[in-house]
């Protein structure tokens, strides 16, 4: 997408990453990741994703999986800890949806969250938004 | 971005086809124009069409009088008696120990008179190089140009037809160099490029790059940034000084003894001979990885050496680079491993240029 969007139902990291939560799985909150318009704008088309293996724990504000640009490598920070439940496999045949659609068909990873307080941390659109401008 | 940046002449223009811009070199310079797939846009209308590069901010160095001849053959790797008026000269300048100082372009617009252009991150080095070697030689003037001239790539099948259009008369053949009149203003037409497609160089005053930029977008050429020159240049093996070329490394491990004549006594000639006759411990390889992932300068190769360029090819699709490995792994099919932050990536030694056309 051409212009910069930052949907109202997503939380986000200050890293640039977004996380859509939900609670209807009995077995616990699951959280969709992905970047940001902000994140895939700055990195320029994304030609590689290298998505971890299912199951693999994940640690709030920790690096779980790079993004690569033709000029570029970009760490993606995760906004909660929890284990990897489900990954992208679309993204491997075409990376450049998380440029096209970075908050629909553009998502990287789905995780069981561990600990669901964490999601009180994350930003609200609004105060996302707020950092970009500083 | 810190003001202290210089600016080309073009620097308005950029920003309004909506360029992003990034410090290089000291200079504020295009990396694409518009959005995310601006880039590979870029490099597949240089492929397939015409591409346009603000270059200005490359070095020129003049050198002129009864005595350039002999300066230049002292200071460049190649056979500078052998470059007729109005022909173009690749070389490497080198240091007494044989390491690199900078790759260049040399054009001789006289019998005395001589324009070699230097890579902007060298221009100072090069130009105090130069003159500091001149005072041993009487009859020479070295003077610096980057002030003169600017300069623009434009490159492409597309590229001499839409260059043509607003030329006076004919253009110089591949590695020439004429003066034309283009779109009204006096300028050095010069057959040579750094991405692999035919097309030409250009060199001319600053206040008349204006509107020649003009003439040529509106025929077709489309601005193409120094993100795009870095693919193409990689996809065809040109080396990039900083990274595949340093002044501790020599030409022969960089695979530019092609370039260098030592019998003409330049500077470094001897270790240069001595290299090329009892080889290097280390060769700069081109490669491509096998499979997913991108190798990037400073990649660690399995084994000894390093990767020196690296990216995702637009044509190829898939990982591409250079890297100096030890000589025993340098031949073409050598299977090689490179450590991508962390993870082995797979990668074969592959011949030069890694990308033709037609293939």
């Amino acid at each position: 997408m051409a212009q910069a969007s930052y949907p109202d139902d997503l939380l986000y990291h200050p890293e640039h990453d977004w996380a859509r939560f939900d609670d209807s799985d009995p077995a616990g909150l699951v959280a969709t990741l992905g970047i940001t318009w902000y994140a895939q704008d700055a990195l320029g088309e994304v030609v590689f994703f290298d998505p971890p293996a299912l199951g693999t724990t994940l640690a709030k504000d920790a690096s779980y999986a790079e993004v690569e640009s033709v000029k570029a490598v970009s760490d993606v920070v995760a906004p909660v800890s929890g284990e990897i439940v489900e990954v992208n496999e679309a993204l491997s045949q075409n990376p450049a949806v998380i440029n096209e659609d970075p908050y629909g068909e553009g998502w990287l990873v789905k995780v069981r969250v561990s600990d669901p307080a964490e999601r009180d941390a994350l930003l609200d659109a609004a105060s996302y938004r707020a950092t970009l401008s500083g | 971005m810190p003001s202290t940046l210089r600016r080309t002449a073009l620097f308005d223009r950029h920003l309004a086809a909506g360029a992003k811009m990034v410090d290089f070199a000291g200079w504020e310079m295009p990396v694409f124009y518009g959005g995310p797939s601006a880039l590979l846009e870029e490099h597949i209308a240089v492929r397939d069409a015409c591409g346009i590069f603000d270059v200005s901010h490359m070095g020129e160095i003049e050198t002129s009088g009864p005595a350039a001849l002999e300066l230049l053959q002292r200071l460049l790797s190649n056979d500078v008696s052998k470059l007729a008026v109005g022909g173009a000269q690749y070389s490497v300048l080198c240091r007494e120990d044989g390491g690199v100082l900078d790759d260049l372009f040399t054009y001789r617009l006289d019998s005395e008179r001589y324009l070699t252009v230097t890579n902007a991150s060298n221009h100072e080095r090069d130009l105090a190089w130069f003159q500091s070697q001149a005072e041993d030689f009487d009859g020479v003037q070295v003077s610096d140009g980057i002030e003169d001239w600017a300069m623009l790539a434009v490159q492409g099948p597309l590229a001499r037809e839409i260059v043509q259009a607003v030329s006076d008369s004919p253009l110089p053949a591949r590695m020439s160099v004429h003066t034309r009149r283009l779109a009204g203003a006096e300028v050095l037409v010069c057959g040579t490029g750094y991405t692999g497609e035919d097309g030409v160089e250009l060199l001319c005053a600053p206040a008349d790059v204006p509107a020649l930029w003009d003439a040529l977008v509106r025929r077709g050429a489309k601005p193409a940034g120094l993100g795009a020159r870095d693919t193409l240049r990689l996809e065809v093996c040109f080396h990039l000084y900083g990274n595949d070329l340093c002044v501790e490394r020599g030409p022969i491990e960089a695979g530019l003894g092609w370039c260098c004549k030592e019998d003409t006594g330049f500077i470094g000639s001897e270790v240069v001979r001595a290299q090329r006759a009892g080889g290097t411990a280390e060769r700069l390889v081109a490669f491509t990885i096998e499979g997913p992932g991108i190798a990037r300068q400073g990649n660690p190769v399995v084994g000894g050496g390093e990767v020196t360029s690296g990216t995702m090819s637009p044509c190829l699709r898939t990982g591409i680079g250079l890297a100096y490995v030890p000589s025993e792994h340098a031949s073409v099919g050598t299977h090689l491993e490179i450590d991508v932050r962390g993870k082995m990536r797979p990668a074969v030694v592959k011949d030069k240029p890694l990308y033709r056309k037609g293939s």
